[in-house]
Formats: structure tokens, C-alpha cells, sequence
């Protein structure tokens, strides 16, 4: 058992925690930051994405010990008012189904674009291949992707 | 003008809600959990809510609170449904405020999500419950105003008298309502008069999807909640032998390890009881990871399971025993004995004309052989499910596409009566119909009852993948027969599978050709299969099409023209008495795929494949387009065509019927689960490939028949068809036909890639 101090979401949250545990089960066993789903836990489907430092990490994947000291924004961090960009795109483009793999799919877009402000439709496969739709939006998150890089 | 029984009975219906413990126990999931937006906080709360039926409160400022009643699982009914209420309530949708309902069969007629019947059985008891609902707020208008209820007119959740010049909304007559007797049966709207059904409206949850709201039974706990994980067999076949509990049980966080069944000894099983391992090891904690820490460090024995019988009931409670067989079971020892009963004479299922006759005298016979293997469901979401079961109550919380099917289980394993055990209806991610065996719910329950404190129990994607209700394997032989003027006169089919033959043997090509026979084996296993979006249909389907399109070619005929001239002769002059699709309809979907896909203007550099199925009540027929960049097939666009009647939501009917076709696609290339000794060889995401962006369609169009059929179904019919307009595409690419899937594995064979 260790004691971390993490950034998330613009507020420092303290947890006593086996350093191992990956930020995944951190961020929903204990801080109750549920949004970030479990699909896989081993980096394949995307469900746990977060964004760290700016860029889209899977959480499932990395221990609480490699936290400290980054910057962690989380789904519910993403926005007070539900008016970020690519929040809006994908109400405007009503693309979940279930909604299971939403949440990481979002945060894959939202990094994307902060690094990518255009992006071209090979970089968004790129960006996003990595998070699994298995209900099968993906012609719907692309074109919100473009919808909320055009904003 | 429609007049519909009603069936609700007030009274019976308060007495259902005083039954199960807590009146009104729903919340509004805003004011308990999440802030409300600015729209809903504008409209306001009343302060008193009146319910007019199980499904429907007015609240004294007009706002509407709808229940939906059927478990969501992604297919959005958790919005049409109420927007069949509120068209013929006849109020305006932005002051509408939806509710999942949770379990009470004593409230609602059909809790069950699955087999695409959600919409086509919900359509008219919504229907009915929408206008009484309006009915009664008429009626205490009329006694109100004391003028003639045919004189009053309403709209929007406003009534009005013109005569009088009385206006009123329907909160200032919500309580009165709420005191007027039920009528027996109500006139329902004109379709032509509709003004929510058939208009595009957003899912009511995206708000707390797009936000990481907790919606999903994964994400739910209350005070106390202990985590619970399972061990399972590694094998079908397999079963618990001794563990070491203790060597685990002190490491930290973990609380009690031991072993449960899931059904007590003799149980009489339902259809959905399926459950593939009966025993198996609980590790309990304090949280997610501590538990799977201990999971992964507990030393477990297995032992091969002696052949068993089972009991199972079927729907008329008629008893029958089932046989599961011993043995560690192999891909390859499947294939090979699907290929012997492939051969052999199997249970003739329908048979037209003198089919043996006519392959005698013909100058040509097409024979071609179609496999497909044992499928996972992956939901994105793996199983899991909340119990906290007392000594004289349970609350469970879980996803379940069937509560109704798994609340006798739960009675009998926890010794509870029915009315103490309360089922409330999670979001599910995802469903495909594996989630109508709800065995986790009562594993979740026992593992709660024998710890003595809240529990939510999660397997692991890897338990997920590999404990079974897996799609069967199946094979399919089709041969057709021509005579020597080119001209075909039989279709025989044979088709089987592990444990059961995907024939429809009532669906065209019945009906269409003069000498007919469809012949069906199954072959028993231990490894258990379960509903996996649109049955059967999802292999019989791609069998069928893909040999259509060989004998069109065969023939010299256009694969849709081909098609339409066997509809034709199935609508002048059908054979046989039992074809249960119509044939019209059928030709319908094909002839506006033709026109919205431009069939008749092939594209440069694009290799085009049709494909039609009739399921679930309707009309599917889809065109997709392929190109091959480098050694790459890319899928640039698939246009459907569907006539599945009235479409409530189209915009969320297309995006259901976009996820169809991009499941087709991805397990027509992807997907398959081979076995080894019983052991499932893929069991995650690394090894099980599934369909992800760069592999989708760059595009897909879903056009719909307008027509004023009632609903029919819409999840399903979209899958079938895909995989055959995938082969039938990589053929025109490639000069070589598929027959085996996924056809991902045989694209080296063409020096192809995904
Ligand atoms: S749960 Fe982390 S990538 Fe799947
Ligand atoms: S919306 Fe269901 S997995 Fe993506």
C-alpha cells in the first residue's frame, strides 16, 4: 500500500492504494469516476480510455504508481455542461448505441483532435482503431469527428 | 378508425405496486443522481404526480413521466417505445420525461427484449395505454367544462373546448382523471395522423452516455457492496475437482473464497436457464482489483464431468430430459463429423413435388457446401450483476434481456418467494441475445445470500469469452437442379449443426420452386449455444444467398432479376400452403435496393454483392460495394433496403440497422471461436478480432418502405443478409467463390489482406 496524489479532472484526489492497481480501478472502485468502463484489461478494446498528459491512454493498463504527477481528465471531466465539441457531435449525430464503449470512444476523439485539428479519414482510423464499438457506430463517430473538428 | 380492448384495470394495477413493497419506488435518475439540465429544470417539477396507468403520470404542471417497459440493450427502445406512448397520449415529446421501468410482470404485459418483437408485440398495448391515458383526461375535461367529451379536442398536452373557448392543460386535469374509471376500449389516432411516431428524436439517455452517468449494472453499488469475481472451468467438458481456498483468503482485501452451484441438485430447467458450468469458485473482496489479484493466484483442480442429463421444461411445461455428453471437444473432430452427417439421409422438414425426380433427369446439378464456426457474443460490457439478498427479500440489479425468464430460477435457488425478489432493469451494454440467459443473475444472488452483504460479481472479459451461449456451428449443402434447357427445376437443402439445423424450411426458397426438400441433423454437444442475433437465420442466410448468387450466375441471369422471378412465381402461383413470408413484400425491398444502390450503373473498380433474408418479420435486402485497394478489400458502402412496416425512430432505425450490417461484416471476415480439448482458443480481444474503424464501411445507407403495415421486427433482419453480399462481392473481385467462414482466413488464398 502506497499513497497517491493524483490530478483528475483539475482536482487532487488522495488514495491509499496497492501501487500496482491500474488507474482504471482506481478511478471507479475509488473515487466512483464510473464512466470509465472495463472491457478487456489488457489494452485491446479501448473502453477505459482516459486522457493523460493529452494523450489517450488506455487506464486498464497502467498502475496507479505512473500517475503521480500527470494530468488525468477523465469523461466527466470532459466538460460542465455537456458542450464540449465532440459532446455536441455525437448528440448530434445520436451515436451510441448501447453506450457502453462511449465513453472511451469520446476520449479518443477528444485527444485526437487536440492533436489533430484536421484530421484526414486515414488519421481518424488511426486514432481510433484502437477503441472496439462492438454495436457497430463506427460510420457515426466518424462523421462526428468531422462534425466537431469543423467547430 | 381503430378501437382497442384496453386490458388495464387500474385497480389491478395499484394492487401490483402496493405488492411490490414501495409504491412508486422509480426516481426520477436526475433529481437523485445527476443536476437536471437547464431545459428540465425550466419545465419544472410538480408537485404531485398522478398515474393514469402502469405506464404513464401526468404531473400537475403538465409534465409527462413515460415508462418504458423492455430492458435496453442498445437496440433504443428505451425511446420509441414511450414515443409510441406519448403520440397517441398526444403530447409534446420535449416535455416528456422517460423512465426505465423496472421488473413487474403484474404492470406490463412483455418485459422481454429479444427477438426483434419489442416494437411489433409492445405497438399495441402502448398504443392502447397512450390513448386511454388521453381518454380519461378527456372525460375529466368533459365533467369539468360539462360539455360533450366528442366536442373536445386535444393537442400537444393542451385540451380545448372551441365551443365553450375552455383550455386547460392536461396537469390541471390529471388529478380528476386519475379518479375515473378505466374504459374497456379506446379509438386510437389515424396513422395518418401521428406526430411523433415516424419523426427522428434523440436517445433519451445520450445525455448521461455522453457524460459517464453510472447507467450500467457494472457501474452500480450501494453502501457495503462487497466485489465478487468467479473461476470457471477452462473447459467444456471439465469440472471442478478440490481448490485452495485458504492460500488465497489471506491475501489482501479478500474476504471469503468458496465454491457454489448454481442450480440446486434435480432443478428443472427453462429454455433460458442455460448455464454451462455448474460449479464454480467465488472469490469475494473488497474491490475489483484485490479480487482479481486472488482470482489469478488461486490453485484450482479440474477433472474431466461424466456425461449428464438435464431436465428442461418447455413452454407448454411439458418436461423433457437432455442429454450432454462427456468429452473434451475439438474444432477439427466437429468439422468432421458435420461433414459425415452432411452426407448421410437427415429429418426431411418440407418437401414439395418429386425433388428426387427431378435431380435424376437434370442435365446439370449445382452442389456447393457452406461452414461457418461456433461464434462469441463479445457485449462490450461483460457480465456482471449487483444482489444483495437478505433472509426474507433480494434486489437484484443486473443486465437481463429476459427478467421474466430467470425470476422462477431465482425464487427456487434462493428459497424466496417471487413477490421478494425485486429485478430492476439496468442498461445493458450490449445483449445479441446472450443476455437472455440470465444465469449470473442467480450466481450473483448466491454468492450475495452466502456472504451475507450486497455483492456485485463481474467476470472477467476472458470468463466472459469462455464460459459459452455461444452462436452453433453449422454446415449447409444446397444443390440445385437444371434441366437440359437450362432451366431449374429443384432445390434440395441439407443442413446441420452442433446442436441444432438453422433451417426455416417454410421460407423461400420455399414456395418458389416447383420440387423442394429441406433436410435437418443436429449433432449434440456439451458446449452450450444460446440466442445470437437472429438465430439460425445468421447462418441459414448467408448459405442460401451465397448459392443464389452462384446459380444466377449459373443460369445467366442478374442476381436480382433472378431473385424477382422466383418471388414471382411465389406470388402467382406458390407451391405449397405454408409459406410464411410474402412474396411481395419480399420483391419490394429488392426492387428499391436495385433503384438506391444503382444497380443497373455498375462502377468502375467496384465489386458489388446482393443479398436478401426475410426474418423476424421483415424485409431485408442489402447491396454492398467493395474495392480492393492494393491487396486490401475495402467495404465503401452497403445501401439496405428494409420493410419492417411503421418505423417509429428512423434515424435511430438506421443507426440500428447500420450496427447490423457492420456486425455482418466484421464476423463474415473476423469472427470465429475454435476449440481445443474443450478450450475455447481465443479469449480476448489480442485473439478474438473484431470488425473495428478502418474495417467498417466507409458508408451505409438504410432506406426504409414507407408503408402503414404495423411494426414488425428491426435488430435482427439487417444481420443475415450482410454476409452474403460480403461473398458475393469478394467473388466479383476475385473470381473465387467463398464458402467458409470467416472469410478473412481465405482471403490469403486470393493474395488478399484485411
Ligand atoms: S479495458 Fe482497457 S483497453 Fe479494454
Ligand atoms: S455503442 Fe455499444 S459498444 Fe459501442
Amino acid at each position: 500500500m502506497a499513497t497517491f496524489n493524483l490530478n483528475i479532472n483539475g482536482k487532487t484526489q488522495s488514495v491509499d492504494i496497492d501501487p500496482a492497481t491500474p488507474i482504471l480501478w482506481v478511478l471507479r472502485d475509488h473515487l466512483d469516476l464510473v464512466g470509465t468502463k472495463y472491457g478487456c484489461g489488457i489494452a485491446q478494446c479501448g473502453a477505459c480510455t482516459i486522457i493523460m498528459d493529452g494523450n489517450a491512454v488506455r487506464s486498464c493498463s497502467i498502475p496507479v504508481s505512473a500517475a503521480e504527477g500527470t494530468k488525468i481528465t477523465t469523461i466527466e471531466g470532459l466538460s460542465e455542461k455537456v458542450d464540449h465539441p465532440v459532446q455536441k457531435a455525437w448528440m448530434e449525430h445520436d451515436v451510441p448505441q448501447c453506450g457502453y464503449c462511449q465513453a472511451g470512444q469520446i476520449m479518443s476523439a477528444v485527444a485526437l483532435l487536440e492533436n489533430n485539428p484536421n484530421p484526414t479519414d486515414e488519421d481518424i482510423d488511426n486514432a481510433m482503431n484502437g477503441n472496439i464499438c462492438r454495436c457497430g457506430t463506427y460510420v457515426r463517430i466518424k462523421k462526428a469527428i468531422k462534425t466537431a473538428a469543423n467547430s | 378508425m381503430t378501437i382497442i380492448k384496453t386490458k388495464l384495470n387500474r385497480r389491478s394495477f395499484l394492487k401490483a405496486s402496493a405488492l411490490a413493497g414501495g409504491g412508486m419506488i422509480l426516481s426520477f435518475s436526475w433529481l437523485t443522481g445527476c443536476k437536471p439540465t437547464a431545459e428540465q429544470e425550466a419545465l419544472g417539477l410538480p408537485d404531485e404526480w398522478f398515474e393514469l396507468n402502469s405506464y404513464i403520470k401526468i404531473g400537475d404542471n403538465g409534465r409527462v413521466t413515460l415508462f418504458s417497459p423492455n430492458p435496453e440493450f442498445g437496440s433504443n427502445v428505451k425511446t420509441s417505445m414511450p414515443m409510441i406512448l406519448a403520440d397517441e397520449l398526444d403530447v409534446d415529446w420535449s416535455n416528456v420525461i422517460v423512465e426505465q421501468a423496472d421488473f413487474y410482470p403484474e404492470r406490463y404485459e412483455r418485459q422481454f427484449t429479444g427477438g426483434s418483437q419489442g416494437i411489433r408485440q409492445g405497438w399495441n398495448p402502448l398504443r392502447a395505454a397512450g390513448a386511454a391515458a388521453r381518454y380519461l383526461l378527456v372525460a375529466a375535461a368533459a365533467q369539468t367544462w360539462e360539455v360533450s367529451a366528442d366536442e373536445i379536442k386535444t393537442s400537444k398536452g393542451i385540451i380545448e373546448h372551441k365551443g365553450s373557448g375552455k383550455k386547460a392543460h392536461y396537469g390541471e386535469m390529471a388529478s380528476m382523471a386519475a379518479t375515473i374509471e378505466v374504459p374497456v376500449e379506446v379509438k386510437l389516432k389515424d396513422i395518418k395522423d401521428f406526430n411523433i411516431i415516424g419523426t427522428s428524436k434523440k436517445n433519451v439517455d445520450i445525455e448521461k452516455i455522453i457524460t459517464g452517468k453510472p447507467m450500467f449494472a457494472m457501474d452500480y453499488k450501494q453502501e457495503g457492496t462487497l466485489v465478487s469475481a468467479i473461476v470457471h472451468p477452462p473447459a467444456f467438458g471439465m469440472q471442478l475437482k478440490t481448490f485452495d481456498g485458504e492460500s488465497i483468503k489471506s491475501m489482501s482485501g479478500i474476504k471469503d473464497v468458496f465454491s457454489f452451484h448454481v442450480h440446486s441438485d434435480g432443478y428443472v430447467q427453462n429454455a433460458f436457464d442455460t448455464t454451462t458450468h455448474q460449479e464454480m469458485v467465488a472469490i469475494v473482496g473488497n474491490s475489483t482489483w484485490e479480487v482479481l489479484q486472488a482470482k489469478k493466484a488461486l490453485q484450482v483442480e479440474w477433472e474431466k464431468a461424466p456425461d449428464k442429463e438435464i431436465t428442461v421444461s418447455g413452454w407448454g411445461g411439458n418436461q423433457s430430459k437432455v442429454k450432454i455428453p462427456s468429452g473434451l471437444e475439438n474444432t477439427d473432430g466437429h468439422l468432421a463429423r458435420m461433414e459425415e452427417y452432411s452426407k448421410k439421409p437427415a429429418n426431411v422438414l418440407r418437401k414439395d413435388g418429386n425433388p428426387e425426380e427431378a435431380f435424376q433427369k437434370a442435365a446439370k446439378v449445382l452442389e456447393k457446401t457452406y461452414t461457418a464456426p461456433y461464434l462469441a457474443h463479445n457485449c462490450m460490457e461483460p457480465v456482471n450483476c449487483y444482489a444483495h439478498v437478505t433472509a426474507d427479500k433480494a434486489e437484484i440489479y443486473g443486465p437481463t434481456q429476459a427478467p421474466e425468464f430467470i425470476i422462477n430460477t431465482l425464487s427456487e435457488r434462493l428459497g424466496l418467494p417471487k413477490d421478494k425478489i425485486q429485478i430492476n432493469l439496468a442498461r445493458m451494454g450490449g445483449g445479441f441475445g446472450q443476455r437472455a440467459y440470465s444465469h449470473h443473475m442467480v450466481e450473483a444472488a448466491v454468492i450475495s445470500q452466502k456472504v451475507g452483504a450486497p455483492v456485485k460479481m463481474m467476470y472477467t472479459r476472458e470468463d466472459d469469452m469462455t464460459y459459452g451461449i455461444y452462436r452453433p456451428t453449422y454446415t449447409a449443402t444446397y444443390r440445385a437442379a437444371i434441366d437440359e434447357n437450362g432451366k431449374l427445376t429443384a432445390i434440395h437443402v441439407k443442413a446441420g449443426g452442433i446442436p441444432e439445423t438453422p433451417i426455416a424450411p417454410n421460407r423461400f426458397p420455399a414456395g418458389a420452386v416447383e420440387n423442394y426438400l429441406a433436410e435437418g441433423w443436429d449433432i449434440p454437444s456439451n458446449i452450450t449455444i444460446g440466442a445470437f442475433r437472429a438465430p439460425r437465420s445468421n447462418f441459414i442466410a448467408s448459405a442460401e444467398q451465397s448459392f443464389l448468387d452462384e446459380l444466377a450466375e449459373e443460369l445467366g441471369k442478374d442476381p436480382i432479376d433472378f431473385r424477382l422471378e422466383l418471388l414471382d412465381r411465389a406470388t402467382k402461383n406458390p407451391v405449397g400452403t405454408n409459406n410464411d413470408y410474402d412474396p411481395e413484400r419480399y420483391a419490394g425491398v429488392l426492387k428499391l435496393v436495385r433503384e438506391k444502390a444503382n444497380w443497373d450503373s455498375p462502377k468502375e473498380g467496384v465489386h458489388r454483392g446482393v443479398s436478401a433474408y426475410f426474418c423476424h418479420n421483415s424485409y431485408v435486402a442489402e447491396v454492398l460495394d467493395l474495392r480492393l485497394e492494393g491487396n486490401k478489400p475495402v467495404v465503401e458502402n452497403v445501401v439496405a433496403a428494409v420493410d419492417c412496416g411503421i418505423v417509429i425512430n428512423p434515424d435511430a432505425a438506421s443507426n440500428m440497422g447500420e450496427g447490423a450490417i457492420v456486425d455482418g461484416i466484421g464476423n463474415a471476415f473476423f469472427g470465429e471461436l475454435p476449440f481445443k480439448d474443450g478450450v475455447p482458443q481465443k479469449n480476448n480481444f489480442n485473439d478474438y478480432k473484431m470488425i473495428r474503424m478502418s474495417e467498417a464501411p466507409k458508408k451505409i445507407e438504410v432506406h426504409f418502405v414507407k408503408n402503414e403495415h404495423a411494426p414488425t421486427g428491426l435488430g435482427e433482419p439487417l444481420f443475415p443478409p450482410v454476409f452474403a453480399a460480403v461473398s458475393n462481392a469478394l467473388y466479383q473481385a476475385t473470381g473465387k467463390r467463398f464458402y467458409t467462414q470467416p472469410f478473412g482466413k481465405e482471403l490469403d488464398n486470393v493474395m488478399l489482406r484485411m
